[in-house]
Protein backbone atom coordinates (compact mmCIF):
# COMPACT_ATOMS: atom_id res chain seq x y z
CA UNK A 1 0.00 0.00 0.00
CA UNK A 2 0.98 3.41 -1.11
CA UNK A 3 -0.28 5.70 1.53
CA UNK A 4 -0.22 4.82 5.51
CA UNK A 5 -3.47 3.48 6.88
CA UNK A 6 -3.58 6.38 9.63
CA UNK A 7 -3.52 9.19 7.55
CA UNK A 8 -5.98 7.53 4.71
CA UNK A 9 -8.39 7.15 8.10
CA UNK A 10 -8.05 10.51 8.81
CA UNK A 11 -8.42 11.86 5.00
CA UNK A 12 -11.37 9.67 4.87
CA UNK A 13 -13.07 11.06 8.33
CA UNK A 14 -12.19 14.55 7.36
CA UNK A 15 -14.20 14.18 3.69
CA UNK A 16 -16.70 12.65 5.39
CA UNK A 17 -16.94 14.93 7.85
CA UNK A 18 -17.07 18.25 5.95
CA UNK A 19 -20.21 17.27 4.59
CA UNK A 20 -22.14 16.73 7.80
CA UNK A 21 -20.65 19.80 9.21
CA UNK A 22 -21.52 22.13 6.27
CA UNK A 23 -24.96 21.08 6.09
CA UNK A 24 -25.67 21.78 9.81
CA UNK A 25 -24.16 25.06 9.37
CA UNK A 26 -26.18 25.88 6.51
CA UNK A 27 -29.30 24.26 8.03
CA UNK A 28 -29.85 26.97 10.37
CA UNK A 29 -31.65 29.60 8.70
CA UNK A 30 -33.63 27.15 6.63
CA UNK A 31 -37.63 26.65 8.41
CA UNK A 32 -38.63 23.63 7.77
CA UNK A 33 -42.10 24.73 5.95
CA UNK A 34 -39.98 26.74 3.58
CA UNK A 35 -39.96 25.81 0.22
CA UNK A 36 -35.77 25.38 0.13
CA UNK A 37 -36.32 22.08 2.95
CA UNK A 38 -38.65 20.80 0.70
CA UNK A 39 -36.25 21.09 -2.00
CA UNK A 40 -33.17 19.75 0.02
CA UNK A 41 -35.47 17.01 1.32
CA UNK A 42 -36.48 15.86 -2.36
CA UNK A 43 -32.55 16.01 -3.23
CA UNK A 44 -31.74 13.57 -0.12
CA UNK A 45 -34.41 10.56 -0.90
CA UNK A 46 -33.33 11.23 -4.30
CA UNK A 47 -29.73 10.63 -3.74
CA UNK A 48 -29.99 7.75 -1.40
CA UNK A 49 -32.05 6.55 -4.23
CA UNK A 50 -29.54 6.80 -6.85
CA UNK A 51 -27.07 5.39 -4.42
CA UNK A 52 -28.49 2.32 -3.64
CA UNK A 53 -29.17 1.76 -7.29
CA UNK A 54 -25.93 2.40 -7.96
CA UNK A 55 -24.54 0.03 -4.92
CA UNK A 56 -27.03 -2.98 -6.11
CA UNK A 57 -25.76 -2.44 -10.23
CA UNK A 58 -22.44 -1.41 -10.06
CA UNK A 59 -21.65 -2.67 -6.79
CA UNK A 60 -18.11 -2.01 -5.26
CA UNK A 61 -16.41 -4.87 -2.77
CA UNK A 62 -17.38 -8.42 -2.12
CA UNK A 63 -20.82 -7.68 -4.66
CA UNK A 64 -18.91 -7.40 -7.65
CA UNK A 65 -18.37 -11.33 -7.74
CA UNK A 66 -22.41 -12.11 -7.45
CA UNK A 67 -23.61 -11.92 -10.54
CA UNK A 68 -26.06 -9.32 -11.92
CA UNK A 69 -29.15 -11.48 -12.25
CA UNK A 70 -28.67 -13.16 -8.94
CA UNK A 71 -28.43 -9.19 -7.39
CA UNK A 72 -31.81 -8.55 -9.40
CA UNK A 73 -33.86 -11.65 -8.49
CA UNK A 74 -32.54 -10.59 -4.77
CA UNK A 75 -33.65 -7.47 -4.30
CA UNK A 76 -37.05 -8.06 -6.38
CA UNK A 77 -37.96 -10.86 -3.96
CA UNK A 78 -36.84 -9.04 -1.16
CA UNK A 79 -39.75 -6.88 -1.97
CA UNK A 80 -42.12 -8.78 -2.47
CA UNK A 81 -41.54 -10.02 1.15
CA UNK A 82 -41.45 -6.48 2.08
CA UNK A 83 -44.93 -6.31 1.00
CA UNK A 84 -46.36 -9.54 1.59
CA UNK A 85 -45.25 -8.64 5.40
CA UNK A 86 -46.92 -5.69 5.86
CA UNK A 87 -44.04 -3.25 5.47
CA UNK A 88 -42.10 -5.52 7.48
CA UNK A 89 -38.32 -4.28 7.41
CA UNK A 90 -36.64 -7.27 9.30
CA UNK A 91 -37.83 -9.71 7.18
CA UNK A 92 -36.53 -8.74 3.74
CA UNK A 93 -33.59 -8.10 5.32
CA UNK A 94 -32.89 -11.03 6.96
CA UNK A 95 -34.33 -13.03 3.85
CA UNK A 96 -31.71 -10.69 1.36
CA UNK A 97 -28.79 -12.00 3.15
CA UNK A 98 -29.88 -15.75 3.34
CA UNK A 99 -31.13 -15.86 -0.56
CA UNK A 100 -27.91 -14.23 -1.50
CA UNK A 101 -25.54 -16.46 0.15
CA UNK A 102 -27.70 -19.62 -1.27
CA UNK A 103 -27.84 -18.66 -4.70
CA UNK A 104 -24.13 -18.03 -5.19
CA UNK A 105 -23.40 -21.27 -3.37
CA UNK A 106 -25.60 -23.06 -5.35
CA UNK A 107 -25.90 -21.33 -8.86
CA UNK B 1 -26.69 19.43 28.88
CA UNK B 2 -28.83 16.23 27.11
CA UNK B 3 -32.00 15.45 28.32
CA UNK B 4 -31.71 11.65 29.39
CA UNK B 5 -35.21 10.93 28.99
CA UNK B 6 -35.11 11.79 25.47
CA UNK B 7 -31.82 10.76 24.84
CA UNK B 8 -32.40 6.96 26.03
CA UNK B 9 -36.10 7.08 24.35
CA UNK B 10 -33.56 7.83 21.11
CA UNK B 11 -31.38 5.34 22.11
CA UNK B 12 -33.21 2.57 22.57
CA UNK B 13 -34.96 2.66 18.89
CA UNK B 14 -32.40 0.32 17.94
CA UNK B 15 -34.41 -2.19 19.58
CA UNK B 16 -37.93 -1.49 17.80
CA UNK B 17 -39.36 -4.65 15.95
CA UNK B 18 -38.36 -2.71 12.41
CA UNK B 19 -34.93 -1.45 14.12
CA UNK B 20 -31.99 -1.39 10.89
CA UNK B 21 -29.94 -2.29 13.92
CA UNK B 22 -29.73 -6.21 12.35
CA UNK B 23 -29.21 -4.61 9.03
CA UNK B 24 -26.47 -1.90 9.79
CA UNK B 25 -24.40 -4.49 12.65
CA UNK B 26 -24.12 -6.84 9.57
CA UNK B 27 -23.27 -4.33 7.26
CA UNK B 28 -20.14 -3.29 9.39
CA UNK B 29 -19.59 -7.20 10.26
CA UNK B 30 -18.38 -7.25 6.61
CA UNK B 31 -16.55 -3.65 6.82
CA UNK B 32 -14.37 -5.53 9.73
CA UNK B 33 -13.74 -8.07 7.44
CA UNK B 34 -12.96 -6.25 4.79
CA UNK B 35 -10.40 -4.24 6.90
CA UNK B 36 -8.74 -6.90 8.58
CA UNK B 37 -8.38 -8.55 5.12
CA UNK B 38 -6.99 -5.28 3.85
CA UNK B 39 -4.41 -5.45 6.46
CA UNK B 40 -5.85 -3.07 9.41
CA UNK B 41 -5.03 -3.77 12.57
CA UNK B 42 -8.11 -3.96 14.87
CA UNK B 43 -7.44 -0.68 16.44
CA UNK B 44 -7.30 0.90 13.15
CA UNK B 45 -10.73 -1.07 12.03
CA UNK B 46 -12.59 0.40 14.89
CA UNK B 47 -10.99 3.99 14.59
CA UNK B 48 -12.18 4.05 11.20
CA UNK B 49 -15.67 3.08 11.59
CA UNK B 50 -15.55 5.51 14.49
CA UNK B 51 -14.61 8.73 12.82
CA UNK B 52 -15.56 7.99 9.75
CA UNK B 53 -19.20 5.80 10.29
CA UNK B 54 -20.84 6.03 6.94
CA UNK B 55 -20.56 2.37 4.88
CA UNK B 56 -20.11 3.88 1.39
CA UNK B 57 -16.74 6.23 2.60
CA UNK B 58 -15.09 3.20 4.29
CA UNK B 59 -15.42 1.01 0.81
CA UNK B 60 -14.21 3.87 -1.32
CA UNK B 61 -11.44 4.38 0.89
CA UNK B 62 -10.53 -0.04 0.92
CA UNK B 63 -10.74 0.28 -2.40
CA UNK B 64 -8.94 3.05 -2.74
CA UNK B 65 -5.87 1.90 -0.72
CA UNK B 66 -6.31 -1.23 -2.92
CA UNK B 67 -5.64 0.55 -6.17
CA UNK B 68 -2.75 2.14 -4.21
CA UNK B 69 -4.10 5.59 -4.56
CA UNK B 70 -2.99 9.03 -3.37
CA UNK B 71 -4.44 10.47 -0.20
CA UNK B 72 -5.59 13.27 -2.43
CA UNK B 73 -7.56 11.14 -4.69
CA UNK B 74 -9.10 8.59 -1.57
CA UNK B 75 -10.12 12.41 0.18
CA UNK B 76 -11.65 13.65 -2.95
CA UNK B 77 -13.58 10.13 -3.76
CA UNK B 78 -14.51 9.65 -0.71
CA UNK B 79 -16.05 13.34 -0.01
CA UNK B 80 -17.97 12.83 -3.96
CA UNK B 81 -19.35 9.65 -2.40
CA UNK B 82 -19.91 11.54 1.21
CA UNK B 83 -21.54 14.54 -0.34
CA UNK B 84 -25.13 13.34 0.00
CA UNK B 85 -24.45 13.71 3.85
CA UNK B 86 -24.82 17.02 3.17
CA UNK B 87 -28.76 17.80 1.89
CA UNK B 88 -29.38 14.87 4.40
CA UNK B 89 -28.18 16.94 7.26
CA UNK B 90 -29.78 20.42 5.83
CA UNK B 91 -33.03 18.04 5.04
CA UNK B 92 -32.90 16.85 8.79
CA UNK B 93 -31.67 19.85 11.44
CA UNK B 94 -34.17 22.40 10.67
CA UNK B 95 -36.61 19.58 12.44
CA UNK B 96 -34.15 19.82 15.62
CA UNK B 97 -33.31 23.32 15.73
CA UNK B 98 -34.98 25.33 18.92
CA UNK B 99 -33.30 28.53 20.55
CA UNK B 100 -33.21 27.39 24.22
CA UNK B 101 -30.94 24.35 22.74
CA UNK B 102 -27.19 24.85 22.50
CA UNK B 103 -25.38 25.34 18.92
CA UNK B 104 -22.78 22.77 20.09
CA UNK B 105 -25.06 19.93 20.16
CA UNK B 106 -25.45 20.04 16.42
CA UNK B 107 -22.20 20.57 15.41
CA UNK B 108 -21.53 17.51 17.66
CA UNK B 109 -24.40 15.56 16.72
CA UNK B 110 -23.98 16.06 12.83
CA UNK B 111 -21.47 13.17 12.91
CA UNK B 112 -24.17 11.02 13.53
CA UNK B 113 -26.06 12.01 9.80
CA UNK B 114 -26.21 8.60 8.19
CA UNK B 115 -28.85 6.31 6.55
CA UNK B 116 -30.05 4.58 8.91
CA UNK B 117 -30.06 7.16 11.61
CA UNK B 118 -31.41 9.36 9.06
CA UNK B 119 -34.32 7.74 8.57
CA UNK B 120 -35.28 6.66 11.64
CA UNK B 121 -35.05 10.18 12.71
CA UNK B 122 -37.53 11.06 9.95
CA UNK B 123 -40.10 8.74 10.56
CA UNK B 124 -40.16 9.62 14.36
CA UNK B 125 -39.18 13.45 14.91
CA UNK B 126 -43.20 13.99 14.93
CA UNK B 127 -44.01 12.01 18.31
CA UNK B 128 -41.38 13.87 20.21
CA UNK B 129 -41.35 17.59 21.11
CA UNK B 130 -39.06 19.63 19.09
CA UNK B 131 -37.15 21.01 22.38
CA UNK B 132 -36.12 17.63 22.61
CA UNK B 133 -35.46 16.28 19.26
CA UNK B 134 -32.25 17.20 19.05
CA UNK B 135 -31.31 15.11 22.34
CA UNK B 136 -33.65 11.97 20.67
CA UNK B 137 -31.43 12.82 17.60
CA UNK B 138 -28.07 11.88 19.98
CA UNK B 139 -29.93 8.69 21.10
CA UNK B 140 -30.61 7.35 17.77
CA UNK B 141 -27.32 7.88 16.54
CA UNK B 142 -24.89 6.80 19.74
CA UNK B 143 -27.07 3.89 19.41
CA UNK B 144 -26.29 3.45 15.62
CA UNK B 145 -22.85 4.61 15.85
CA UNK B 146 -22.51 2.08 18.79
CA UNK B 147 -23.94 -0.90 16.75
CA UNK B 148 -21.61 -0.28 13.80
CA UNK B 149 -18.40 -0.18 16.27
CA UNK B 150 -19.60 -3.04 17.39
CA UNK B 151 -20.10 -5.02 13.86
CA UNK B 152 -16.69 -3.87 12.79
CA UNK B 153 -15.36 -5.49 16.24
CA UNK B 154 -17.30 -8.82 15.41
CA UNK B 155 -16.46 -8.64 11.33
CA UNK B 156 -12.46 -8.09 12.41
CA UNK B 157 -12.19 -11.45 14.45
CA UNK B 158 -14.79 -13.64 13.02
CA UNK B 159 -13.65 -12.91 9.60
CA UNK B 160 -11.88 -16.26 9.30
CA UNK B 161 -15.07 -17.99 9.96
CA UNK B 162 -17.37 -16.19 7.24
CA UNK B 163 -16.85 -17.59 3.12
CA UNK B 164 -17.07 -15.55 0.41
CA UNK B 165 -21.24 -16.54 0.07
CA UNK B 166 -21.66 -15.50 3.41
CA UNK B 167 -19.79 -12.13 2.50
CA UNK B 168 -22.01 -11.69 -0.33
CA UNK B 169 -24.94 -12.17 2.02
CA UNK B 170 -23.74 -9.51 4.59
CA UNK B 171 -22.92 -7.25 1.78
CA UNK B 172 -26.46 -6.98 0.27
CA UNK B 173 -28.37 -6.76 3.34
CA UNK B 174 -27.71 -2.74 3.81
CA UNK B 175 -29.23 -1.86 -0.09
CA UNK B 176 -31.99 -4.18 0.35
CA UNK B 177 -32.55 -2.29 3.89
CA UNK B 178 -32.05 0.95 2.63
CA UNK B 179 -34.46 0.22 -0.27
CA UNK B 180 -37.45 -0.96 1.88
CA UNK B 181 -37.10 2.13 3.75
CA UNK B 182 -37.11 4.33 0.87
CA UNK B 183 -40.13 2.59 -0.31
CA UNK B 184 -41.87 2.85 2.86
CA UNK B 185 -41.12 6.75 3.28
CA UNK B 186 -42.72 6.99 -0.24
CA UNK B 187 -45.84 8.75 1.19
CA UNK B 188 -46.19 11.72 -1.20
CA UNK B 189 -45.57 12.79 -4.38
CA UNK B 190 -42.78 14.48 -3.88
CA UNK B 191 -40.67 11.84 -1.96
CA UNK B 192 -42.34 8.61 -3.97
CA UNK B 193 -41.04 10.83 -7.34
CA UNK B 194 -37.73 11.68 -5.75
CA UNK B 195 -37.14 7.64 -4.79
CA UNK B 196 -38.16 6.33 -8.43
CA UNK B 197 -35.89 9.31 -10.46
CA UNK B 198 -33.19 8.80 -8.08
CA UNK B 199 -32.91 5.20 -8.62
CA UNK B 200 -33.47 5.44 -12.71
CA UNK B 201 -31.21 8.42 -13.00
CA UNK B 202 -28.04 7.16 -10.33
CA UNK B 203 -27.46 4.22 -12.66
CA UNK B 204 -27.52 5.76 -15.89
CA UNK B 205 -25.27 8.66 -14.75
CA UNK B 206 -22.44 6.15 -13.94
CA UNK B 207 -21.49 5.36 -17.52
CA UNK B 208 -21.22 9.32 -17.70
CA UNK B 209 -19.00 9.90 -14.62
CA UNK B 210 -18.65 7.25 -11.88
CA UNK B 211 -17.68 9.51 -9.40
CA UNK B 212 -20.96 12.20 -10.09
CA UNK B 213 -23.48 9.72 -10.65
CA UNK B 214 -24.76 9.81 -7.42
CA UNK B 215 -24.86 13.74 -6.83
CA UNK B 216 -26.12 14.10 -10.11
CA UNK B 217 -28.55 11.44 -9.57
CA UNK B 218 -30.07 13.13 -6.43
CA UNK B 219 -29.61 16.77 -7.97
CA UNK B 220 -32.09 16.38 -11.22
CA UNK B 221 -33.97 13.57 -10.29
CA UNK B 222 -34.96 15.75 -6.40
CA UNK B 223 -35.00 18.80 -8.59
CA UNK B 224 -37.34 17.14 -11.21
CA UNK B 225 -39.63 15.94 -7.98
CA UNK B 226 -39.52 18.93 -6.32
CA UNK B 227 -40.82 21.12 -9.75
CA UNK B 228 -43.82 18.03 -10.17
CA UNK B 229 -44.81 17.88 -6.49
CA UNK B 230 -45.47 21.79 -6.20
CA UNK B 231 -47.13 21.94 -9.75
CA UNK B 232 -49.38 19.37 -8.39
CA UNK B 233 -50.10 21.00 -5.26
CA UNK B 234 -50.87 24.57 -6.70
Amino acid sequence: MSVSIFYAILVTSLATFISRLLGAISSQGIKETSKLFKWFNCLAYATLAALIARTIIFPAGVLIDASYLSRIIVVVLSLVVFFVSKQNYVYPTVFSALCMAAINNYF
Amino acid sequence: MINRQFFFKGYKSIFAPDSPAIALGCCFIAIGALLKNLGFNIQESIFSTMLTYALPGSLVMAESLLVGASLLNIFLAVWFVNARLYPMAVSLFPLMMHKNQPKWKYYFSCHFIAVSAWLIMKSNYKTVPKKQRIDFWIGIGSATWSVAVLGTFIGFYFSEYLNKDMMMGLAILNPVYFLCMMVGASKTIQITLSVILGTILGPIFYFLSPEWSILLGGIIGGTIAYFIGELNVS
